[in-house]
């Protein structure tokens, strides 16, 4: 394995004191940045760009390995603690995280995040080393035809899980696609629902609509409730996880990493769609599904493994042949560009021993982070025990901070407040919120996907039919679809069967 | 009760802790922030004494990381490390196509230490988004840098020469698929609709398909999606070398350095120049002097080493032409992006 050879040398390289001090810089960094909602990992890498120009090519990365890695950890803290998803990436982990935490389970939650993310990131980051032609490959060939399916696969998942009423369910799934909508339509150019407002031109952007869901809607709905009901103290819990929490968790965290690392090399793959595929996919695995909603370990697992392996998935195109499949992978690019390196598919052969280093780095970067983070788990658990008032006092100052740090406009808090009372509503009447996260996530997307198939076949509908992996996304859904039907022809097989299980990577 | 008490001190003691771990984080990156965020040196021009140019900032209408943020803060840095300006500030106010940054741009009408930079980009989403605030409301100070668009298809493609495809366009138009990496009214856009217009196709007819910048056109083109990309070369010139995409033509005036063997479509017998260009506007009716330190910082900048190692390490080709020259520029571009889109139906 030349590769292999190639990665010691790198190892070789990083395990210098000053280089292990820039690793460390960039994960606390990227972690303190994943805390705050609203301030991503590609603005933090574009901020420190300047700083770094007077720096070795080769630290810099390994500092903008660490930022990129830390921010999906950090994503999950917020998310669980206070339900205030900091990166779209971990909006999915706030449904079961916070009510882990509620239930006295934080510790547990945060700790099966870290644990979760070390074991995708160091998977994912292996898979690098061995499989990075194969996966370039593989994720060229994939085009709108296929992204759709998938997409549709995600929704009608979606569909299965849409709480107590289907009515209520699709009113939520409808409600979210309707935001989703809102903007400039990228085909005609014409302005979608929004009244004329430059602001809306581009949408209502994901962590806005996460934050004033989730954590305004949640205080307002506390609020109006805190003089009825005394404050209920939240447990203090276990600080660390048991027997029972590992046995739970192990199998989502490699699941999850199954769904994260394609995703991540996918060209505008992103890290949503594999921790919704993950959460839907435990929740039909799940031996207990009741426990989905009321703190799940499983729900927290797989989609936090998903999306750090996403992140070392992202690395596959860029490092290979030079293309950034999101804005951090753009933001390094640049970098690159301006120490005089040409990133692209010479990269490697030209300066084997930045990329290799760069890779070992992100092992390097990841132990740090599940050290930085684990013994953190417990103290931060504590923070919950602050009175309720000051707590969401918190919460709230930590949700409008979040939102106005997305585009910096006095407009967006008025949106975050108007959403919050939105989610009031939901809580109100009962609405499942996780259908309307999906819409305004996927909705887009699917949209999009569709549109540009049928773009491409000229308005044929045979374009929405793309090549085998569509073919297999087809027959997962005639199969959700068709289930019900099949297991009562079928009496002898549990609904809950393990046959489409997806399969499990292996380091 | 006693003891309950004190375990509960000591319990808000470790909260302490850690809403003070959470506080620090925050003070951290509202100080990244505040460097980003509107400054109060923005509003209005501060009556202090004419230093010579300090606290300049340079807004960029879009995300970080894309080509009008590289742009400004290689100026910022260049301005910096040269010493021909105090600190530059660079903050990016994104939004619909960059007019959000345009509108503010417009509203800080006298502010003489903020300038915007611009491009093609912004020319046409003026007109796409229906913006209020046009670029003919602002200040033009210079234009910068520019590049020419290429015609690119994949290594397995059918056309071999730009004859041949636009052959095969000009015969069935609606099936062969132009991908470009920006939306409509974007010079993704604006390039195939414009040599369209030129080999005699009506424009309405392509079949242009948006993709969210090289990042996805790139495996788009590779992986055989589309029939032709046209985007700016610089996005193309790594995967050339490594022969994965081959181009057909560029579209500036004469062949380009980089890329000595692919003609101009001029060579190749089509009358179409296309050039993307970025440049920088400051704000309404400022005063005659605080224009003349934009353009003499500009230009001293223009006239650096260091500018020119960055145009080289970048792929960026020298356009300067500062003031009223390029204001005259500004309004030749608007028309045509004008009339193009009109053409198209975009613009009513």
């Amino acid at each position: 394995m030349d590769n292999l050879s190639n990665l010691i040398e790198g190892f070789a390289n990083i395990l210098t004191p000053l280089n292990l001090l820039f690793a460390l810089i960039g994960v606390t960094v990227g972690t303190a940045v994943g805390v705050l909602p609203g301030i991503g990992p590609a603005m933090t890498v574009a901020l420190l760009l300047p700083i770094t120009y007077g720096l070795d090519p080769t630290q810099a990365m390994i500092m903008f390995a660490g930022i990129f890695y830390g921010g999906m950890y950090g994503g999950s803290t917020t998310s669980i603690l206070l339900n205030t998803p900091g990166e779209s990436a971990s909006v999915v982990t706030a449904l079961e995280g916070n009510k882990m935490a509620k239930a006295g389970r934080a510790a547990q939650a945060l700790a099966t995040a870290a644990i979760g993310s070390f074991v995708a990131g160091t998977i994912g980051t292996a898979l690098l080393v061995l499989v990075m032609p194969q996966v370039v490959a593989f994720a060229i060939e994939l085009g709108s035809p296929e992204m759709l399916a998938i997409l549709l696969v995600a929704f009608v998942g979606a569909s299965a899980v849409l709480g107590s009423s289907r009515v209520r369910g699709f009113a939520s799934l409808l409600m979210g696609l309707t935001i989703g909508v809102i903007g400039i339509d990228f085909v005609t150019g014409q302005q979608r629902l929004t009244f004329g407002s430059a602001q809306l031109a581009d949408g209502i952007d994901v962590v806005v609509v996460a934050v004033g869901i989730f954590a305004v809607g949640e205080a307002l709905w506390v609020a109006a409730h805190l003089r009825r009901k005394a404050g209920t103290v939240i447990p203090v819990g276990r600080p660390w996880m048991g027997r029972e929490d590992w046995r739970r968790s192990w199998k989502p965290w490699l699941r999850g990493t199954a769904f994260g690392f394609p995703f991540g090399a996918i060209p505008a793959g992103g890290a949503e769609v594999p921790t919704f595929l993950s959460y839907l996919t435990e929740r039909r695995l799940a031996k207990r599904p009741e426990e989905f909603g009321h703190g799940a370990i499983e729900g927290v697992a797989g989609p936090e493994a998903a999306n750090n392996a996403s992140a070392a998935g992202t690395l596959v195109p860029m490092l290979a042949i030079g293309i950034p499949t999101n804005a951090t992978a753009a933001i390094m690019l640049s970098a690159l560009q301006g120490w005089g390196l040409e990133p692209g598919p010479f990269l490697i052969e030209k300066q084997p021993l930045l990329v290799w280093t760069l890779v070992a780095s992100l092992f390097i970067g990841n132990t740090m982070l599940l050290l930085l983070n684990l013994p953190l788990a417990p103290i931060w658990a504590k923070l919950l025990q602050i009175p309720r008032p000051y707590l969401y006092a918190g919460i709230l100052f930590f949700a409008t901070m979040g939102a106005y740090a997305v585009n910096a406009q006095p407009f967006d808090l008025f949106l975050l407040l108007a959403l919050g009372l939105v989610g009031f509503m939901l809580r109100r009447f009962g609405l499942p919120v996780l259908p309307l996260i999906i819409g305004v996530i996927l909705g887009p997307l699917a949209e999009k996907h569709g549109r540009r198939s049928l773009q491409l076949s000229g308005g044929d509908l045979n374009g929405l039919i793309g090549g085998p992996v569509a073919w297999v996304c087809y027959v997962i859904i005639a199969g959700v679809i068709l289930w019900p039907l099949l297991a009562k022809v079928l009496p002898g097989r549990r609904p809950h069967d393990r046959d489409h299980t997806p399969t499990e990577v292996s380091a | 009760m006693r003891a309950q008490s004190t375990a509960r001190k000591a319990s808000l003691l470790t909260t302490g802790i850690a809403v003070a771990a959470l506080a620090l984080s925050a003070c951290g990156a509202t100080a990244d922030d505040a460097d980003t965020a509107p400054g109060a040196g923005a509003t209005g021009g501060t009556g202090g004494n004419a230093a010579p140019a300090s606290g300049l900032q340079i807004m960029v209408p879009n995300s970080p990381g894309g080509g009008y943020d590289t742009t400004a803060r290689t100026v910022a840095k260049v301005m910096e490390t040269e010493k021909i300006t105090g600190t530059v500030q660079v903050f990016n106010l994104p939004g619909a196509g960059g007019t959000v940054g345009l509108q503010r741009t417009v509203n800080e009408k006298g502010n003489g230490k903020l300038a915007m930079q611009m491009g093609l980009g912004v020319v046409g989403a003026a007109y796409t988004q229906k913006s209020q605030a046009t670029l003919n409301d602002t200040t033009p100070i210079a234009k910068l840098i520019e590049e020419a668009g290429a015609i690119v298809v994949s290594k397995e493609s059918p056309y071999t020469d730009i004859t041949s495809l636009i052959d095969a366009w000009k015969k069935d138009p609606s099936k062969v698929n132009v991908g470009g990496g920006s939306s409509p009214g974007g010079p993704d856009h604006l390039l195939p609709m414009q040599l369209a217009k030129a080999v005699g196709i009506e424009p309405t007819k392509v079949s242009y398909i948006s993709y969210d910048g090289g990042g996805e056109l790139l495996p788009a083109i590779i992986g055989n999606k589309i029939a032709f990309g046209a985007s700016g070369f610089g996005e193309f010139l790594d995967q050339v070398k490594a022969g994965e995409v081959k181009v057909l033509a560029v579209t500036s005036e004469e062949r380009i350095d980089a890329l000595p063997d692919v003609p101009t479509l001029k060579e190749s017998g089509v009358d179409f120049v296309f050039t993307n260009w970025r440049g920088i506007v400051a704000p309404p009716e400022i005063s005659d002097a605080d224009k003349a330190v934009w353009v003499d910082a500009l230009t001293a900048m223009h006239d650096s080493q260091a500018w020119k190692d960055e145009m080289e390490k970048r792929g960026w080709t020298d356009a300067f032409v500062t003031g009223d020259e390029f204001g005259t520029f500004l309004k030749e571009q608007d028309t045509a992006v004008a009339e193009i889109l009109k053409n198209l139906g975009l613009v009513s």
